[in-house]
């Protein structure tokens, strides 16, 4: 093995700022890892941006869903040294300079358009974004987005906006909908036969994922523009994104939720795992006589090795109450989810939702294979509002108690999820009692954080104090937290 | 030691040779396996070509490929090594009558000639070029991952009788993952990662034209806007590679030059295998493509 030369070191400061805010942004980068790296980059040669890209990649990443926040890390140290982004110094807008609008006009040439960006009337601009959008090209592209940030952004130096404002502006300037609008009305005359459903859904595929490119471009332009204008380590800062064991149920929003929801398939997995081998270790059955005695054979008869038999495996039995009323509403849908993949790993799962009354919604994710289909039906077949449809635990726990207690025995683990706001009604938190008297175990997993508990009228802590245990659950982080200490 | 390749782009231009199509960060981690002799865990849905690539790596470097499958239950006896028992009780009975101390006989039968490699020693062992694949390491528990923690990252064996067993050569390793669970860390800081997801329609196109030579080009562009197409909806199990192939052979067989809905909608069960996802992605495909449809976010 070569020894590791030393690369130059401005590139090795870089690289330790990059690694410090991979670690920021919640990536376990450690020191081996760091060292790899430095190797690595020894070997690629430097002019390759996207080797360079890869090499880091391989080295310091080693989960596919931190890959998004490792883009983002990447794109601003390194992404702006190149030389069409340094700006002349000015305090004043970046603007385009002669050298970044050459490149535009061989290609803009197709287009019609021709002249300078600033010449150009919106009318060719939105031109010209149809003729790239409907022939894909990505040079065109490029440039349209550097002059549609330019254009429409409004960016000012110092200003204290998020890239989304500025996107958000550009976006509504350049209306991609109405394009897109235009490219399939144009594909339906072009075409000598009416399309079939087939050819128009493939069609309206390709300048979809055209327009998405196009969206990507400019989001990238104004990141470089920002970064240039903050600084590297201020966005950085900003531009963060929490990692998928990081977000926040409550929060969440749609990308982030599917991002979520694989990342839990390993962790329902893990839990599975967990249960089972429980069964299978640990106490040792009854003694196998036979077995005992076909081994003292090997020791001249002497039944020095006794032979125990397996133990039944004991089936474990969850009951998961949930909590969906609109206080929780994300967090619900999130549970849901989570109920949907244990009822995948086990075989004697039920689960019950409630607000005020409380229903069983096991049947709904019996035989589901769609996950959007049974959260349909249980939003909207479950009986689970009894007065006014605000969250009353107490109602929902007697009932529960009353009509379903009777199943609850001592291989029950019982999952309740929820935040514990009352509405000021009675706690009868002696359902709880009784259960975690019955049940194996009884956790209870609040989506709130925990300086919220007990506040206003959550009651948390009145159930806590009769549960195996309350645990913040917030984010998967903290989920797979609860699932290592669970036996 | 001498290098196996020149650049990230010879690999991929050697492994276009033998028919297996890189992307970027394909290559630029081959090549880094070979520069900084460190194993490639290789993640990503099933048949996207995780295994073939192991597979495509032996073929250009001429190697032999040991391939260890992994599975629940994988022990030190299949994985590593064990002592051939039955010929060292017979070595031991061969011995009774001779009058040969028992330290002659203890320091015989425990040498070479009463070991029988596993796949991971036999990679150790090699004198000729090998590639190891060790497959689906998900599969095995997070304790026996402790085993091939030594092979990764020292590639050597203990053996307590014989002492450390050490390379002759370092051979390419590659692990595969379906990601069903999360690997212990220490693992993974032995490895280089990659994840191999669905390509895109062109480099898949472009898979499709290489593996099935007899297909028109206009066919293969529209079975994989078919495929990106299926891809986009929330499936139980997204196509493969693999699947999209099937496909194209089957298209081929049946004499198809384009693909009309009814053609798609027969053959969705090559690419398809749950009945729910089939009902579902023919739903999508005959009916009206304007309607929102789940996985495209539409924003502004």
């Amino acid at each position: 093995m070569t020894s590791i030369e030393v690369p130059s070191s401005p590139m090795l400061e870089l690289l330790s700022g990059f690694i410090v805010e991979l670690r920021a942004a919640g990536l376990p980068v450690s020191l081996t890892e760091n060292l790899d790296a430095m190797e690595a980059i020894t070997h690629i040669p430097m002019e390759n941006r996207d080797a360079f890209k890869y090499a880091l990649a391989a080295t310091l990443v080693k989960n596919n869903t931190h890959w998004r926040a490792f883009e983002t890390v990447f794109e601003v140290y390194f992404s702006l040294r190149g030389r069409e982004y340094s700006l002349g110094g000015g305090d004043d807008l970046p603007e385009i300079t002669e050298d970044d609008e050459a490149p535009m006009n061989p290609d803009a040439g197709g287009a019609g358009a021709g002249g300078a960006g600033e010449a150009m009337s919106p009318e060719q601009m939105a031109e010209m974004l149809f003729q790239a959008m409907r022939n894909g090209d990505d040079g065109l592209m490029r440039a349209l987005a550097r002059q549609a940030v330019t254009r429409f952004a409004g960016m000012e130096p110092g200003r204290p906006v998020g890239g989304t404002y500025y996107l958000y502006r550009t976006l509504r300037n350049l209306d991609l909908d109405g394009v897109l609008e235009r490219l399939m009305e144009e594909a339906q005359e072009q075409s000598p036969a009416p399309l079939t459903q087939l050819e128009e859904r493939l069609e309206r595929d390709e300048f979809e994922s055209r327009i998405d490119r196009m969206k990507k471009e400019i989001e990238a332009e104004i990141r470089r523009r920002l970064v240039a204008d903050r600084g590297v380590e201020a966005m950085a800062k900003t531009l963060r994104k929490p990692l998928p064991e990081d977000v926040d149920f409550m929060h969440a929003n749609r990308e982030e939720l599917v991002g979520l929801r694989k990342a839990m398939y390993p962790l329902t997995r893990k839990l599975a795992v967990r249960l089972a081998r429980k069964r299978r270790h640990g106490r040792k059955g009854p003694l196998d006589f036979r077995a005992t005695v076909r081994q003292s054979l090997s020791y001249g008869g002497v039944p020095a090795d006794p032979r125990f038999r397996y133990p039944r495996p004991s089936k474990p039995e969850i009951f998961v109450v949930a909590d969906i009323s609109g206080s929780v509403a994300a967090f619900a849908r999130f549970t849901l989810q989570l109920v949907y993949a244990i009822s995948g790993q086990f075989s004697r799962v039920r689960s019950f939702v409630f607000i005020d009354g409380i229903d069983e919604v096991t049947r709904f994710f019996e035989g589901v294979e769609d996950i959007s289909v049974a959260i349909h039906r249980v939003n909207t077949e479950a009986d689970v509002v009894w007065v006014d449809g605000h969250s009353d635990y107490g109602h929902a726990f007697e009932v529960f108690w009353e009509k379903y207690g009777r199943e609850v025995g001592p291989k029950t683990t019982v999952l309740i999820l929820g935040d514990a706001r009352n509405n000021y009604h009675a706690s009868q938190s002696w359902v709880i009692k009784e259960m975690s008297q019955k049940a194996r175990h009884v956790y209870w997993l609040n989506p709130e954080p925990k300086a919220y508990w007990d506040t206003g009228d959550s009651i948390v802590s009145d159930y806590g104090a009769h549960t195996d245990g309350v645990f913040e659950c917030r984010n998967l982080r903290q989920l797979e937290k609860f699932v290592d200490i669970l036996e | 030691m001498d290098y196996r390749f020149e650049t990230p782009a010879d690999v991929s231009t050697r492994l276009r040779d033998v028919d297996y199509l890189s992307d970027e960060a394909i290559a630029g981690v081959v090549f880094l396996a070979d520069r900084l002799g460190k194993p490639i865990l290789v993640e990503g849905p099933a048949g996207t070509g995780k295994t073939q690539l192991a597979k495509s790596v032996a073929e250009i470097l001429g190697a032999r490929l040991i391939r260890l499958q992994c599975y629940e239950g994988l022990d030190e006896s299949k994985a590593l090594y064990e002592w051939n028992y039955k010929k060292q009780l017979l070595r031991i009975q061969a011995e009774r009558n001779s009058d040969s101390s028992w330290e002659d006989i203890e320091t015989d039968i425990f040498s070479d000639e009463f070991l029988l490699t596993r796949p991971l020693l036999e990679a150790i062992l090699a004198e000729d070029p090998v590639v190891l694949l060790i497959d689906e390491v998900d599969r095995v528990e997070v304790e026996t991952e402790a085993l091939l923690l030594e092979i990764l990252s020292d590639y050597q064996v203990s053996i307590p009788e014989l002492g450390t067993i050490s390379a002759r050569q370092i051979p390419m390793v590659f692990l595969t993952s379906n990601n069903t669970r999360e690997l212990s860390e220490a693992l993974k800081r032995r490895c280089l990662f990659l994840h191999i997801d669905y390509p895109d329609m062109e480099r898949e196109k472009e898979i499709v034209l290489t593996r099935i030579p007899e297909i028109t080009e206009s066919l293969a562009d529209q079975i994989a806007r078919i495929v990106r197409s299926i891809r986009q909806l929330e499936l139980k199990k997204s196509p493969s590679v693999s699947e999209t192939l099937d496909w194209a052979r089957t298209l081929l067989l049946l004499g198809v030059d384009s693909v009309t809905e009814a053609d798609a909608i027969e053959t969705l069960n090559i690419l398809l295998k749950y009945q729910s996802d089939i009902t579902k992605a023919s739903k999508e495909l005959q009916g009206d493509s304007g309607a929102k449809r789940p996985g495209v976010p539409r924003t502004s």
